[in-house]
């Protein structure tokens, strides 16, 4: 067989084709060539393409960190991290008590990151000893723990005691509303910063700074003495024992690392957004970001940090310039909707059925 | 374990035929017969040319170390697919002189073949009787079964107990047919698995494949007085064994597999356990001089001990075992699968639940801790080389220098961050090259993955991985399994190297006896979990064939 093939591959060159297919994959493909239609599309019904890329890079720079949570989890072999919203939720605890004393601009961002971080580390703690029993089946769990955490902070944003008039319900004078402004503090403090324009395209450079400084980070920690012992964790758990790692430290610490990711993911969020959303709006965040990771090309034994850039820009420029266009050609039906929703849960769907081989 | 919950069941009749039988008179038919069988695996010859003859009432025993083909024999015999999905096998087989097509255990079935595992294949919750009669159950037709077809009759439970009872009773159990197997001793179990395939009315040829190896010595002789009783009815009885006393003392004809060929087919009279042993492991052996060493190791300079050490890994158990190693020496370790050889250097590095004393050079090692057992200078080469030996998708490098980075801070480089320490590539790139040229790595670069390795080459990743560490003892598992016979040469070749080179003292787990006797200095013999006696890579065959079989020898060599 073997060297049938090669006697093929000497014949005509498909080498190099070859390779590239093998590296980017049969779903990134597609999608790369479907968001290349999109673009052809735009063009020709002459819409804008300055305005659907500014909104594309936004939106990259506002779900990075979240797609980058999934990083940790997915390198130990806990796999996806579908319990994010309780990261999410810790980020946006740091974000209201920031609120509370009126913090703005980059003070008031970091403070509440730097609120949210120990809340971070202890939940994520506290999760990663429940996936611990319930080992291989991490995922579900996760899922649930997400819809369990997301409710019971509802009756949390009721009874906290925060006294900030401008965060709490006019009638009452108790319990947080259900939207924050953050006009007054440091809605678009990222996105704006050192921000400019290119041919009609604005540029969020602080945002992009900002998910490229972690995603520069992660890819250093990746080449740690823990890093190696984490990729070892999720490549082979037997390989890492017998190497003296303790594979149980290693994924407890990657939980958390995604945790803390996610949490500071929630907040890059709300400032982009200009809004903190309570309640249930943390419901759903874990699907577009485990998504994303996917179709970046990241497998539940496999996942690297230029997966996951790749997955955001690919993810999120679809879902920003589907809208858009479907709804300019066809005229009035909201078929972008349903596209979304079939390519996030689609791809999720996919991926995780996937029979890896090995 | 003589069996506490049913003392007296035994009936004290057969108790007489536990003597050797004396010359049967066979008849001159055959049951089974094979002719000229050759199978391969991916082009691997495992059973070359073998003819073999089972008479009715025969008891056929069929002797061989691992390796030697003997499940493959069996599961030919059995039709079971693992031949057919291999691309089948050449030769005939014949029953009663007519050659038969067996391509499915239920065809062997159907043809009044039947089969004890090794494993019992029962169901705890049921009965003996409904263990027995499952999927063959006798039934009544009643009203609902008339109208909705067969499946739903009524079972009848008192000819199905009669049947039972009848089957338990041909191999002397006097057993309630109504008991649970669930409460039953293992080495009850093991008969009712016999009375199922008696029970199927036309069986002749039952297969015993290792059945003694779960039993406790007093069941096992149990087991063999039943193999009697059924023999004197008619069945033929093929009996695949390693223990040979117990071949001496049931068996008509012995056929000793060696290599997938039929060696010899003796009768019990005209042979002893010695000759029998002898065959099974004689080989010439070519065992090339090896270099010599400044001075040789001696019992005076110990560099690890083990006592009644103790290790649970599942079918590989270690009961107790004591060893003692010298400084400098290549240790083999040999044995039969199950006896507990692999477990033992698992057990050392913390793989598997351990307890007793290791100790190395005077300090006694923590125990179920693999951290530990590396940051004692020792290293292990897996014998499950990609499901613990290596990361199959990762590059050689990262398979070869992740060890060190982890436990010997090897292959870092401090940053401009205080306390912050990354991977040095080129440290690794530098290193890797060597090693791949000192190995002789066949591959395209250090950042080949491995999974793309010949078998021959990931255990020399495998290797160059341990070899990092810069071990004082290297723990070998299986070095040469599923490695072309190049490729093995130059895994020992190495191992040799290492030793004589750097010093190392290696301990070599192997279930080739040969290749053993080609590098070892020593090799311990491992029955039961412990060893059974230590000999030199020169005591004759027939020493070696004894000591595997774990009979103790008068003498034993230092």
């Amino acid at each position: 067989m073997e060297l049938k093939g090669r006697k093929i591959k000497s014949l005509f060159n498909f080498d190099h084709l070859k390779t590239f297919y093998e590296k980017f994959g049969l779903p990134r493909l597609i999608i790369s060539c479907f968001l290349l239609g999109l673009f052809l599309l735009a063009f020709i019904m002459k819409m804008d393409l300055a305005i659907l890329i500014s909104n594309s890079l936004e939106r990259i720079g506002m779900n990075g960190l979240l797609v980058l949570a999934m990083l940790p989890t997915l390198v130990t072999g806990v796999g996806l991290n579908f319990g994010l919203p309780l990261g999410f939720i810790c980020g946006l605890v740091g974000g209201v008590i920031s609120m509370e004393f009126n913090l703005t601009g980059f003070t008031g961002f970091f403070t509440a990151i730097l609120c949210s971080l120990p809340l971070a580390a202890l939940t994520g703690y506290l999760y990663a000893a429940l996936l611990e029993r319930v080992r291989g089946q991490e995922m579900m769990v996760g899922t649930y723990v997400g819809f369990a955490v997301v409710a019971g902070m509802c009756i949390f944003w009721l009874m906290a005691p925060f006294k900030n008039p401008a965060m709490i319900f006019a009638i009452g004078g108790k319990g947080l509303r259900t939207t924050l402004t953050l006009n007054e503090h440091y809605a678009k403090i990222l996105n704006n910063f050192l921000a400019f324009k290119l041919f009609g395209v604005t540029i969020p450079t602080g945002l992009l700074l900002f998910f490229a400084l972690f995603c520069w980070l992660a890819y250093l920690f990746l080449r740690t003495r823990t890093g190696m012992a984490m990729l070892a964790t999720g490549a082979n758990p037997m390989y890492a024992t017998s190497s003296g790692i303790n594979i149980r430290k290693m994924r407890y610490t990657s939980v958390i690392l995604s945790n803390i990711l996610a949490a500071i993911g929630a907040l890059v969020y709300e400032q982009s957004y200009g809004f903190i959303q309570l309640y249930t709006a943390p419901l759903y965040m874990a699907f577009p970001a485990v998504a994303a990771a996917l179709i970046g090309g990241a497998t539940l034994k496999r996942a690297t940090v230029g997966h996951i850039i790749i997955g955001t820009i690919l993810f999120q420029t679809l879902l920003t310039i589907a809208l858009p266009v479907t709804q300019t050609v066809l005229q009035g039906t909201d078929i972008s909707e349903i596209a979304r929703m079939i390519i996030s849960n689609g791809m999720i769907l996919y991926a995780l059925t996937r029979n890896e081989r090995g | 374990m003589s069996s506490p919950v049913f003392p007296s069941l035994w009936r004290p009749l057969w108790r007489h035929n536990y003597l050797p039988r004396g010359v049967l008179q066979l008849p001159e038919s055959t049951v089974l017969e094979l002719k000229n069988i050759t199978k391969s695996y991916f082009g691997v010859t495992v059973l070359k040319g073998i003819n073999l003859s089972v008479k009715p009432g025969e008891i056929h025993a069929i002797v061989g170390e691992n390796g030697a083909g003997k499940s493959t024999l069996m599961n030919l015999i059995f039709g079971m697919p693992v031949i057919h999905e291999t691309g089948g096998f050449e030769g005939d087989i014949l029953m009663d002189g007519q050659p038969v097509k067996i391509s499915s255990p239920r065809q062997a079935m159907e043809l009044g073949i039947g089969m004890v595992h090794q494993e019992f294949m029962l169901i705890p919750g049921f009965t003996i009787t409904e263990n027995i009669k499952l999927n063959r159950e006798i039934t009544k037709p009643n009203l609902a079964s008339k109208v909705l077809g067969s499946g739903l009759e009524t079972l009848d439970f008192p000819a199905m107990r009669k049947d039972s009872r009848q089957a338990l009773e041909k191999l002397g159990l006097a057993i309630d047919e109504s008991t649970f197997v669930s409460r039953l001793p293992v080495g009850y179990m093991q008969f009712v698995e016999i009375a199922r395939e008696i029970d199927k009315k036309n069986a002749r040829l039952i297969v015993f494949d290792e059945p003694t190896a779960v039993l406790a010595e007093s069941e096992a002789d149990q087991l063999i007085a039943a193999m009697k009783r059924l023999a004197e009815q008619g069945i033929a009885i093929l009996f695949i064994t390693h223990r040979l006393d117990e071949v001496m003392a049931c068996s008509d004809t012995i056929s000793i597999l060696r290599d997938g060929e039929l060696v010899k087919t003796l009768t019990r009279n005209e042979t002893s356990v010695g000759e029998i042993a002898e065959l099974m492991v004689g080989r010439k052996l070519e065992r090339s001089p090896l270099p010599g060493r400044a001075t040789e190791p001696s019992d005076e300079d110990l560099i690890l001990e083990l006592k009644d050490f103790r290790v649970e890994m599942p079918g590989e158990r270690v009961r107790g075992l004591n060893l003692k190693v010298r400084r400098g020496e290549i240790l083999g370790i040999g044995g039969l699968a199950g006896q507990g050889k692999v477990g033992i250097a698992n057990g050392v590095m913390g793989l598997y639940p351990a307890s007793g004393h290791v100790i190395k050079d005077g300090v006694e090692l923590r125990l179920n801790d693999p951290k530990a057992a590396l940051e004692a200078k020792m290293a292990f080469v897996s014998e499950d080389r990609r499901g613990v030996g290596l990361l199959l998708d990762e590059s050689i490098a990262v398979n070869i220098v992740l060890t060190s980075i982890e436990t010997q801070n090897k292959f870092l480089r401090w940053t401009i961050l205080p306390g912050v320490r990354l991977l040095d590539q080129k440290a690794v790139h530098d290193y890797t090259l060597k090693i791949i040229k000192d190995l002789d790595i066949r591959c395209t670069g250090p950042n080949q993955p491995v999974r793309r390795l010949s078998g021959g080459n990931q255990q020399k990743v495998c290797l160059a991985r341990a070899f990092s560490l810069h071990p004082e003892i290297l723990w070998v598992s299986e070095p040469t399994r599923g490695i072309d016979i190049g490729a093995k040469q130059l895994v020992l070749d190495l191992l040799v190297q290492f030793n004589r080179k750097y010093g190392m003292t290696i301990i070599m787990t192997s279930s080739e006896l040969n290749e053993l006797r080609r590098i070892c200095d020593r090799i311990a013999l491992v029955y039961k979990g412990k060893v059974a006696g230590i000999l030199k890579p020169d005591a004759s065959d027939r020493d070696f064939g004894l000591m595997i079989a774990g009979k103790q020898l008068a003498k034993e060599v230092g």
